[in-house]
């Protein structure tokens, strides 16, 4: 059995988390402060990826990123790559269907701090950058893990965009699940079992470290 | 050490318009829920923008709308205490303390004094979730003494706690604050702990706050609606102006002549519960006199309180009279007894 759809896998859900955290993060922490009806606007556009079908998502992506979409053609111009059918698709894919997951888990957490920790910090001189680092982030543990691990199962989890931006490609864009339709398509039962039940594993294991760190950390801190 | 605040904000249908000037000392905030008492603070604080107005301390200018002076919260040095605290729960009481000092070189030695100053070298290496109530009060008060602040200013500190701990709290309280010296805005919706803890008060109502007024004049003559309530006053009926010097208490069906006052705004009348008499030694004519029925009858911790109305009168609502426990179960007679200078006159 070869192993590349594993180690692709976990190298793009690997990069689209802590690509997706970034993104999160910074998507999170500033819509909360918008005031006006924005906030809603852009609250929609982050989540609708995870509730659209992903042949629509992948037909979005292949207007933004194929070779006439215009990212898709600044790349092919500027730095002559071609985004369409390489591993970096992959990954394209996985951050735009696993970032709202990150991103409706970091705005709830940072919703659900105690704003008084962050008005005594202000009235005590702290500056904004040291409160988010020090205090925000800190203080956000759990929404942090539920955030990485949610998106991480997703992105592991990811098909359909994924065919269509990246294709499947054995040995470059192929991931387990992409591996799992080939061997169903190619009539060999025995291979797509196999990685199901790889699938399964990774995603159950995921789950589990999840609800194991949240224990202990709740165990660890009983106030917030 | 001057606060000079005259601000307005608006928020919906709610209009705060605050103006105040403060010295030296601990000057009271009282207000019920929702009068806009935390959202003052937070203006003065800079935690929220007032519409226009100015806040100054000393020479410096905080907030001005007209020359578009907004200071940040973290130049304004004034120290907030919030209701639960506000320590950072991922940081010992060291690190609490540590984060406020600006100065690197110092910062050690500054945090070991502050620590032995409030003597809480002990719980150094304690996170806010090991410490009692009154350990996280004093390590909130090391905390804001630490960032130096020119105010301080206290959002109901002891309003979630019960009434032993509450009382042993409020004295150490005021032991920092007398080592503070400076200026200290007090907020609080308890009548009582504002008596103790301050010498002047600000009513604010509605959103709407004057100035202040000396605690002994306010308790013992409010002049408005709010003020009366504010302190406790129980019974407060709607009045209507009869004639020049008589007035008419709607809710009770009683009738005051001969009212000293100028009484031309008043909109209500208001007997303190603990002012009406069963008997009287001196010169009736100071007092105004009803005979009275007795509705129900309650007992609290150190008084009687009788719910009665006036005898053969139909009442909006009852009157409440309590009498101290030590006076006994006994009424002298079927009359009630109202000095004249007991019936508060109220706008």
């Amino acid at each position: 059995m070869d192993y590349t759809p594993l180690f692709i896998s976990i190298k793009t859900a690997g990069v689209a988390t802590i690509i997706s955290l970034i993104l999160g993060i910074l998507f999170a922490w500033n819509i909360i402060k918008i005031k006006s009806y924005l906030k809603n606007i852009f609250d929609c556009i982050l989540t609708l990826p995870m509730v659209m079908p992903p042949t629509v998502l992948g037909y979005f992506l292949l207007k933004i990123f194929g070779v006439n979409g215009f990212i898709g053609e600044f790349f092919l111009e500027f730095f002559d790559k071609r985004i369409v059918f390489s591993w970096e698709a992959t990954v394209i894919s996985a951050v735009v269907v696993s970032l709202p997951l990150m991103y409706r888990t970091l705005r709830s957490t940072f919703e659900q701090l105690n704003k008084n920790l962050i008005y005594s910090a202000k009235t005590l001189g702290i500056k904004n950058t040291k409160i988010f680092f020090r205090i925000v982030i800190p203080n956000s543990f759990g929404g942090l893990i539920s955030g990485i691990i949610l998106s991480f199962a997703r992105a592991l989890g990811e098909f359909g965009a994924t065919m269509m931006l990246a294709g499947n490609i054995p040995g470059k864009t192929q991931t387990i699940s992409t591996a799992v339709y080939s061997a169903m398509s190619a009539g060999n039962e025995d291979l797509a079992y196999k990685w199901v039940a790889v699938n399964l594993i990774i995603s159950f294991t995921v789950i589990f470290m999840m609800n194991f760190i949240l224990y202990k950390q709740n165990q660890n801190r009983q106030v917030i | 050490m001057k606060l000079y605040v005259d601000i307005k904000k608006r928020f919906g249908e709610f209009n705060l318009d605050v103006k105040i000037d403060l010295k030296k000392g601990i000057t009271a905030l009282l207000g019920a829920s929702g009068s806009g008492k935390s959202m003052t603070l937070k203006c003065i604080a800079g935690l929220e923008k007032p519409d226009s107005g100015q806040i100054i301390v000393d020479d410096t200018v905080l907030f001005d709308s007209k020359k578009s002076i907004n200071l940040p919260p973290q130049k304004r040095k004034i120290g907030m205490l919030f209701q639960n605290y506000a320590l950072f729960p991922n940081m010992t009481v060291k690190e609490n303390i540590a984060i406020v000092i600006k100065d690197k070189k110092q910062r050690d030695n500054i945090v070991k004094d502050i620590l032995k100053k409030f003597c809480i070298e002990d719980l150094e290496t304690h996170y806010p979730y090991q410490l009692s109530g009154g350990q996280s009060q004093r390590v909130a008060i090391a905390r804001i003494i630490a960032s130096s602040p020119e105010i301080i200013m206290l959002d109901e500190p002891f309003s979630a706690l019960d009434s032993y701990l509450k009382w042993k709290l409020e004295q150490e309280i005021l032991k920092y604050l007398k080592d503070f010296d400076k200026t200290t805005i007090f907020v609080s919706h308890n009548r009582d702990e504002v008596y103790r803890v301050c010498d002047d008060i600000a009513v604010i109502s509605n959103g709407k706050l004057t100035g202040t007024i000396d605690k002994w004049e306010l308790y013992s003559n409010p002049k408005t609606y709010s003020e009366a309530l504010l302190t406790g006053c129980k019974n407060i009926s709607e009045a209507e102006i009869i004639s020049d010097k008589e007035c008419f208490a709607l809710d009770w069906g009683l009738k005051f002549e001969n009212l000293s006052e100028n009484q031309e705004n008043i909109k209500w009348i208001g007997i303190r519960a603990n002012k009406f008499l069963n008997s009287i030694s001196d010169n009736e004519e100071d007092y105004y006199s009803f005979e009275y029925d007795i509705i129900y009858k309650m007992e609290d911790t150190f008084s009687y309180i009788y719910m009665i109305k006036p005898k053969g009168i139909e009442v909006k609502s009852l009157i409440r009279w309590e009498i101290s426990r030590n006076n006994g179960d006994f009424l002298f007679s079927n009359k009630l007894y109202i000095n004249k200078s007991d019936v508060l006159l109220l706008t």
